[in-house]
C-alpha cells in the first residue's frame, strides 16, 4: 500500500555526482521518521526532494498524499501541506516574528489580516514566545529563532513537516527548547521526517529510524530495533562512531 | 579687468537668472522622469536578465552590456539626428529622455541583480518551502531586503543621470546648462554659467554626501 509520503526509484545527480541512488520510501500518515547518517549520505538531498526544493531525475516519483510532486501548478499545493523547516532558520529579517507568520497564510490562502494575527499569536504562544511578536528575528536567540521557524511552517497547518538538522546551528544549551517544541509536535499527528544528530531524540520520538549513507537507505527500523539490534554492518559502524563519545 | 567682475558679474547674474531658473526647471523635468522610466526599465531587465527563458536572458545581457559601453553622446545624437532619416522625428526632450532612460535602464539593471544576488540562498528556500510563487516571493521577501543594499548605488545613478542632463543642451534643449550659454551670449560675461554650475552643484552635493552616509551607515550594519 502506498503511504502517504511515497517515494520510488528516487535517483538525484549533482553533474556527474550521483547523489541519490535509488531510494524506495514509504511513511505513513502521521509517522514520525528520522533519518541519520554520515555527513555526505545525501540526508539533506532526499528531504529536499520531497518539497522539491532539489529536482530529481524524470524516472523518479514522490508522492504526497496522492499528489505527484511536480514543476507546475500542483508544487503550489504540496509545499502548501509539507511544511519545512531549516537548519540555517532562514527567517526573513525584514519582518517582525509575527510578520513572519503571517506572510504565507496572507499571501498563499488569503487569510485577512486579522485572522491571521490571531493565528500567529496562538502558535507563538504554543511554541513559548508569545511576548516576541513584535521584535524583529536578530532581536531573538537561535533557539527562540529556530520556534519561530516552526511556528511559521505550522501556520500553513501542514500535513507534513520536514525538519533539516533543527539544532545543529544552535549553542547547546539552545538546543533542548527545540527538541521540547518537535516532542509535543510529534504527538499531534502530523507526519514528520527529522534529519538530526540527536540519536536521543530519535530513539525517543521516532517511530522508524532510517539510516542513510551514500545515497542509498541501508537500514529502516523501529528505534528500539535501530539502536539495540541494527542488522547492518554500517548501521553498526555508524552508531559506534556517534555514541562513543 | 578685474576677475570677480568678470566671473561673478552680479548684475549679469541677476539679469539671466529667470533664465537659469527656467532652464533648472526642465532640467529637473528631464532628470526626474528618466530616473523614474530608467528605474522601471532596470527593474524589467532585471527580472528578464534573471528569470526569463535562455534566448531572453541573453538579450537582455546583450541590451545591457551595449547600453553601458556607448557614450550617451553618441546614442543621444544617433536618436536626435539620425531616427528622422528613417522617418523616427523626436523633440529634443523626448530624444534626451529616450538616451538616459536605455542608459540609466541597463545600469540599474545591474544595480537591481547585485541586490538580489546578495540575498542568501535560503530566503528564497524558505519562501519556496512556504508555497510562496515567484512573484510573491520577489515582492514580499526578496526586494524589500534587496532595496535597502541597492539604495546607495541607485542614487549615484540618479546623480550621474542629472549631470547627463546637461548633454541635451546639444540637441537644442533649453535646459540649466543651454540657458546658461545663452546668456553668456547676451551679456558678452561668463557669469550666468558659473551661476550654472552653482546651481548644479547645490543639487548634486548634497546628494554626493548623501551617498557617503547611506554607504557608512549600511557597512556599520553588516558589522
Ligand atoms: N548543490 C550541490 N552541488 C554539488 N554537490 C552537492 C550539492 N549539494 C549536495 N551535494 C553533494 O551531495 C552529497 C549529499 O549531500 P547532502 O547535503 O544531502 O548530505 P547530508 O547527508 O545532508 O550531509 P550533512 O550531514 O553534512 O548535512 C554530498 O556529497 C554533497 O557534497
Ligand atoms: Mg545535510
Amino acid at each position: 500500500m502506498p503511504g502517504y509520503i511515497s517515494i520510488r526509484n528516487l535517483h538525484k545527480h549533482y553533474g556527474e555526482f550521483h547523489a541519490l541512488r535509488g531510494i524506495d520510501l514509504e511513511i505513513a500518515r502521521g509517522e514520525v521518521v528520522c533519518v541519520v547518517g554520515p555527513s555526505g549520505s545525501g540526508k539533506s538531498t532526499l528531504i529536499r526532494c520531497i518539497n522539491r526544493l532539489e529536482d530529481f531525475s524524470a524516472d523518479s516519483a514522490i508522492r504526497v498524499d496522492g499528489v505527484p510532486v511536480l514543476p507546475g501548478s500542483n508544487l503550489a499545493r504540496v509545499r502548501a501541506e509539507v511544511g519545512m523547516v531549516f537548519q540555517s532558520f532562514n527567517l526573513f529579517p525584514h519582518l517582525t516574528v509575527r510578520e513572519n507568520i503571517m506572510l504565507a497564510p496572507r499571501r498563499v490562502r488569503r487569510t485577512g489580516r486579522a485572522e491571521a494575527a490571531a493565528q500567529a499569536d496562538r502558535l507563538l504562544e504554543r511554541v513559548g514566545l508569545a511576548a516576541h511578536a513584535g521584535k524583529y528575528p536578530s532581536a531573538l536567540s537561535g533557539g527562540q529563532q529556530q520556534r519561530v521557524a516552526i511556528a511559521r511552517a505550522l501556520a500553513m497547518e501542514p500535513q507534513v513537516l520536514l525538519f533539516d538538522e533543527p539544532t545543529s546551528a544552535l549553542d547547546p544549551e539552545m538546543v533542548g527548547e527545540v527538541l521540547d517544541v518537535m516532542r509535543d509536535l510529534a504527538q499531534t499527528g502530523v507526519t514528520m521526517v527529522v534529519v538530526t544528530h540527536e540519536m536521543g531524540f530519535a530513539r525517543q520520538v521516532a517511530d522508524r529510524v532510517i539510516f542513510m549513507d551514500g545515497g542509498e537507505v541501508i537500514e529502516s527500523a523501529p528505534p528500539e530495533a535501530f539502536f539495540s539490534a541494527p542488522r547492518e554492518a554500517r548501521t553498526r559502524n555508524f552508531l559506534h562512531a556517534v555514541l562513543d563519545h | 579687468m578685474d576677475l570677480f567682475e568678470t566671473f561673478f558679474n552680479l548684475e549679469v547674474l541677476a539679469r539671466s537668472f529667470p533664465m537659469l531658473l527656467k532652464g533648472l526647471w526642465l532640467t529637473l523635468q528631464l532628470g526626474a522622469a528618466s530616473i523614474l522610466a530608467g528605474l522601471v526599465l532596470g527593474l524589467g531587465l532585471c527580472m528578464m536578465r534573471l528569470y526569463a527563458a535562455r534566448p531572453v536572458q541573453i538579450l537582455t545581457r546583450v541590451y545591457i552590456d551595449v547600453f553601458r559601453s556607448i557614450p550617451l553622446l553618441v546614442l543621444l545624437i544617433i536618436v536626435y539626428y539620425a531616427l528622422p532619416f528613417v522617418g523616427l522625428r523626436l523633440s529634443p526632450f523626448v530624444s534626451a529622455m529616450a538616451a538616459l532612460t536605455m542608459v540609466s535602464g541597463a545600469y540599474t539593471a545591474e544595480i537591481f541583480r547585485s541586490g538580489i544576488e546578495a540575498i542568501p540562498r535560503g530566503q528564497f528556500e524558505a519562501a519556496a518551502a512556504l508555497g510562496l510563487g515567484h512573484r510573491q516571493t520577489m515582492t514580499d521577501v526578496i526586494l524589500p531586503q534587496s532595496i535597502r543594499m541597492v539604495i546607495p548605488p541607485l542614487t549615484n545613478n540618479s546623480i550621474n543621470v542629472v549631470k547627463d542632463t546637461a548633454l541635451a543642451s546639444v540637441v537644442a534643449m533649453p535646459d540649466l546648462l543651454k540657458q546658461a550659454t545663452q546668456a553668456q551670449a547676451l551679456a558678452a560675461n561668463p557669469s550666468p554659467l558659473i551661476g550654472a554650475a552653482v546651481i548644479y552643484l547645490a543639487f548634486l552635493l548634497p546628494l554626493v554626501l548623501l551617498v557617503s552616509r547611506l554607504e557608512r551607515r549600511l557597512n556599520r550594519g553588516k558589522a
